[in-house]
């Protein structure tokens, strides 16, 4: 193994730059192999990991049930669930090797710290697919940053790769910024783990104009795709959609970044959506929400002021998860249109002509039942109630966005591609930074996590084999 | 009622967790919180008497401080914990014992060993400073009748005033007595209570004294609490000996008061020991600091109980005794006479929270849309 030994640690042979699931995956296993790993977290030690702190679970291909894992999920099964979360916009060699790359990787995580827990209520509809980390994604986080640590990664928190150095389709060093300065580090391979761009807000608004002023970032405000752009710009292949996000509807009350899971409402199905205007826009009851929720942040990022207001009745307070914050009351729904500063007139009308169009049916949450509308504009196809029993409430809500699609293009050894489609020669990527090769669009539960732990096993081996010649 | 600020810091925190949910496989506390969409003051002080401390959703909290959410469940819990046992204090003219608790506690055994040293003094026939043996021995330094006058009265009183506070605790916890007393409701509760099962984190044990899972606590408490259980079981044994077989102490090496005496002397002084040297090096941020008397306190009281037990029967045949005695009967004194408002009614009230988490989990479990 060529070691390039240069004082205060200002060169290694592993470069993991990013802090999260993917990068943690790549400093271990470029550790076990043997490598000399530094590794660049941006963030203080506090927010460390990335938006891989407000993960819960991650999804594995596996024959046979666990103690967290119920029956088996099989490659054709997994492949199939991918094609119809991403209408097809995937690649199938990189997809099949995630898929396969995934097979009981519980075990390894498990050797590396991991603690996953059966689901319990809420959950689960993911008991076979998914295994829940006991604590979430932090946990997750905090146990891999004890292991990397045990195995001589050098872990550098709040140190900021600004600029990449890459000569003739070779790395050879990141201009870094820490504490107060900025420093040359030099390796051997580098892997690129830093996500996506999704906590920029200038980058959000060349996409979406001044729309995105009032987005809200549901994961770490420390995801400005800084490297990203970096390698877009040292000729790295683009790939996904520049213009896609994975968009919610949460709740407008929100903190600007890293509201995580908290802030998101399941209660659109059970009521109206009315904009500023006091108009619906949209058929709340279209389908299961898991098959919905997706859409409804692109939805309300269409509406003025990228604002819109889910207004419910006394019957249907129970049917959702509680949310952070307490609904909006009002005795009427003209009071309740008052407190959000809606007009009440139009509130009021809306709601009259909705209750109106709701045709009798027998409601059930389970199942896509017969209550719905009739011969309005937009419809509700289900789950259709007057909104009749007082109190009202109402939740005011935002485009909350999860991850940006846009990524670098990489092959089956991680690598990172050039423009021409030929690989860097020891530049890797794994995570949301690449994800874009295999969710085109779309997203599946748990799945990131899955390309981000396969990805990074891959770059961290490569890169050591890279060094180790 | 109690607990102005803490009610409202734990309703804070767990409507913030009750939105998120990703602790739900550490304890009893999440799952019981889940039950529920909005927090009364009874489901509060219910479910951070619940709450075992083992500090696991601290450390995976995504809301943690320096996040805006400042989300500290264990504080929250143990702050809130603290106020409402001032609150089930009977009679509650003495709640206010619950304030500056470490040094009440403190108090107490100095002034009890004061009373019995002079107690002894004058009334031991030869003397403090004397060797004395044979049946009998210990009653020559403190006279049988005081002794048990005093002991049965301080008895009598915790087991009252603990009585008392867990009808407080049903009350203000919104407990029905019924479910309460239901025989599977109590095995079911009284086993999690005996196995720590809340300190097993899913298996990996409580991240105490800091982040690492481990079993150490978990496994020192049951030195204690066993130890406890052994030694009073001697004490229920010599009593019998004593009333009921006309055999007063001291009793012999290999006898079975004495063995019991040992054994739970042991392995308490073992056990509080290591959970003083944890609570030393433990991870402050999730501790309520303001119970940190009362901790130390009722450990450091009861390791003086057995510290004085195990030294009088080792040194009970040397001029020393008559001085230990007086020192162990001040100790345990000192211990009765502050049970009902000391640390030590977190056994009764946690175990009347698991009873009651047995129960409601157990009528989910039948009726899960309920």
């Amino acid at each position: 193994m060529s070691r390039t030994h240069v004082s205060q640690g200002d060169s290694c042979d592993v470069l993991v730059i990013g802090g999260g699931n993917a990068a943690l995956c790549a400093a271990m296993s470029a550790a076990e192999a043997g490598a000399r790993v530094i590794l660049l977290e941006s963030s203080p030690k506090a927010f460390r990991g990335g938006n891989s702190r407000h993960t819960r679970n991650l999804r594995f291909l596996h024959r046979k049930p666990t103690p967290y894992l119920q029956g088996a999920y099989l490659e054709e099964e997994f492949w199939d669930d991918l094609v119809l979360v991403t209408g097809g916009k995937t690649t199938e060699a990189l997809a099949r090797l995630v898929i396969r790359g995934s097979e009981d990787v519980g075990a390894w995580m498990e050797a590396h710290g991991a603690k996953f827990q059966p689901p319990l209520r809420g959950t689960l509809h993911l008991a076979r697919t998914n295994a829940h980390f006991l604590g979430g994604g932090k946990a997750l986080v905090n146990a891999y940053y004890a292991t990397a640590a045990r195995l001589g990664v050098e872990i550098r928190y709040e140190a900021e790769a600004v600029d990449l150095e890459i000569e003739n389709g070779r790395f050879r060093a990141a201009l870094v910024r820490e504490q107060g300065g900025e420093r040359r580090i030099a390796a051997a391979a580098c892997v690129c783990a830093a996500g996506g761009f999704q906590a920029d807000l200038a980058w959000l608004k060349e996409i979406w104009g001044e729309a995105a002023e009032r987005f809200v970032i549901r994961g770490s405000p420390y995801d400005t795709g800084r490297v990203l752009r970096t390698l877009l710009a040292r000729g790295a292949k683009a790939v996904g959609d520049p213009r896609q996000c994975h968009a919610v509807a949460v709740d407008g009350r929100a903190p600007r970044y890293d509201g995580g899971i908290v802030t998101r409402l399941d209660c659109i199905p059970f009521g109206i959506v009315v904009n500023r205007e006091g108009k619906r826009f949209y058929d709340e009851g279209e389908n299961f929400w898991p098959k919905r929720y997706a859409i409804w942040g692109r939805l309300v990022a269409g509406q003025p002021g990228q604002e819109a207001f889910c207004l419910i009745d006394a019957k249907a307070l129970s049917l959702f998860m509680p949310s952070v914050f307490p609904p909006l009351e009002g005795r009427t729904i003209g009071e309740l249109a008052r407190r959000f500063g809606l007009p009440v007139r139009a509130v009021e009308e809306t709601v009259a002509a909705f209750n109106r169009a709701v045709r009798p049916g027998n409601f059930d949450p389970a199942s896509l039942d017969d209550c719905r509308t009739e011969s309005l504009e937009p419809p509700k196809s289900h789950w259709a109630r007057p909104l009749d029993t007082p109190p009202f409430y109402g939740y005011p809500l935002r485009p909350g966005i999860t991850f940006t699609y846009l990524g670098v293009g990489v092959d089956e050894t991680a690598h990172v591609l050039g423009e021409d489609g030929r690989p860097f020669e020891n530049l890797f990527a794994a995570g949301e930074i690449m994800s874009g090769n295999i969710l085109g669009q779309g997203y599946m539960a748990g799945f990131g996590m899955t390309i981000g732990t396969v990805f990074g096993r891959i770059a961290g081996r490569e890169a050591a084999r890279h060094v180790r010649g | 009622m109690s607990g102005g600020e803490p009610l409202r810091e734990a309703e804070r925190v767990m409507t913030i967790c009750n939105a998120c949910r990703y602790c739900e496989g550490f304890c009893a506390v999440f799952p019981a919180m889940e039950l529920r969409r909005t927090f009364t003051a009874a489901d509060l002080r219910y479910l951070a008497n619940l709450c075992h401390n083992c500090r696991g959703c601290w450390y995976a909290c995504q809301y943690a401080p320096p996040h805006e959410f400042a989300v500290n469940v264990p504080r929250a819990l143990a702050e809130l914990r603290r106020a409402s046992w001032r609150g089930f204090a009977r009679p509650k003219g003495l709640a206010g014992l619950f304030t500056r608790n470490g040094r009440t506690v403190g108090a107490a055994g100095l002034i009890a060993a004061a009373v019995f040293l002079l107690w002894a003094a004058f009334s031991a026939a030869d003397g403090l400073w004397v060797r004395q043996e044979g049946a009998g021995a210990f009653y020559r330094m403190i006279p049988y009748g005081a002794m048990v006058g005093v002991f049965s009265a301080l008895a009598l009183a915790a087991l009252g005033a603990l009585g008392a506070g867990l009808i407080s605790f049903l009350r203000q916890t919104g407990t029905r007595t019924r479910e309460f007393f239901a025989l599977k409701n109590q095995r079911r509760g009284l086993l999690d209570a005996l196995r720590l099962t809340y300190l097993e984190g899913g298996g990996h044990g409580c991240n105490y004294p800091d982040e690492r899972f481990r079993h150490g606590r978990r496994r020192l408490h049951h030195l204690v609490f066993y130890g406890f259980l052994a030694a009073l079981a001697s004490t229920t044994v010599a009593a019998f000996y004593d009333h009921g077989l006309g055999l007063p102490a001291p009793y012999p090496w290999g006898s079975l008061p004495v063995l019991l005496g040992l054994g739970g002397g042991l392995a308490m002084t073992a056990g509080l020991a290591g959970l003083l040297y944890l609570k030393a090096r433990m991870d402050r941020e999730p501790a309520d600091e303001g119970g940190r008397g009362m901790e130390l306190g009722f450990l450091g009281l009861l390791l003086a109980v057995n510290v004085t037990g195990l030294l009088l029967l080792f040194l009970r045949a040397t001029a020393a005794m008559g001085l230990l005695l007086a020192l162990h009967l001040a100790a345990v004194a000192a211990f009765f006479a502050l049970l009902p408002y000391s640390k030590f009614v977190h056994a009764l009230y946690r175990w009347a929270a698991l009873v009651k988490n047995a129960a409601e989990q157990s009528a989910a479990e039948r009726d899960p849309a309920g």
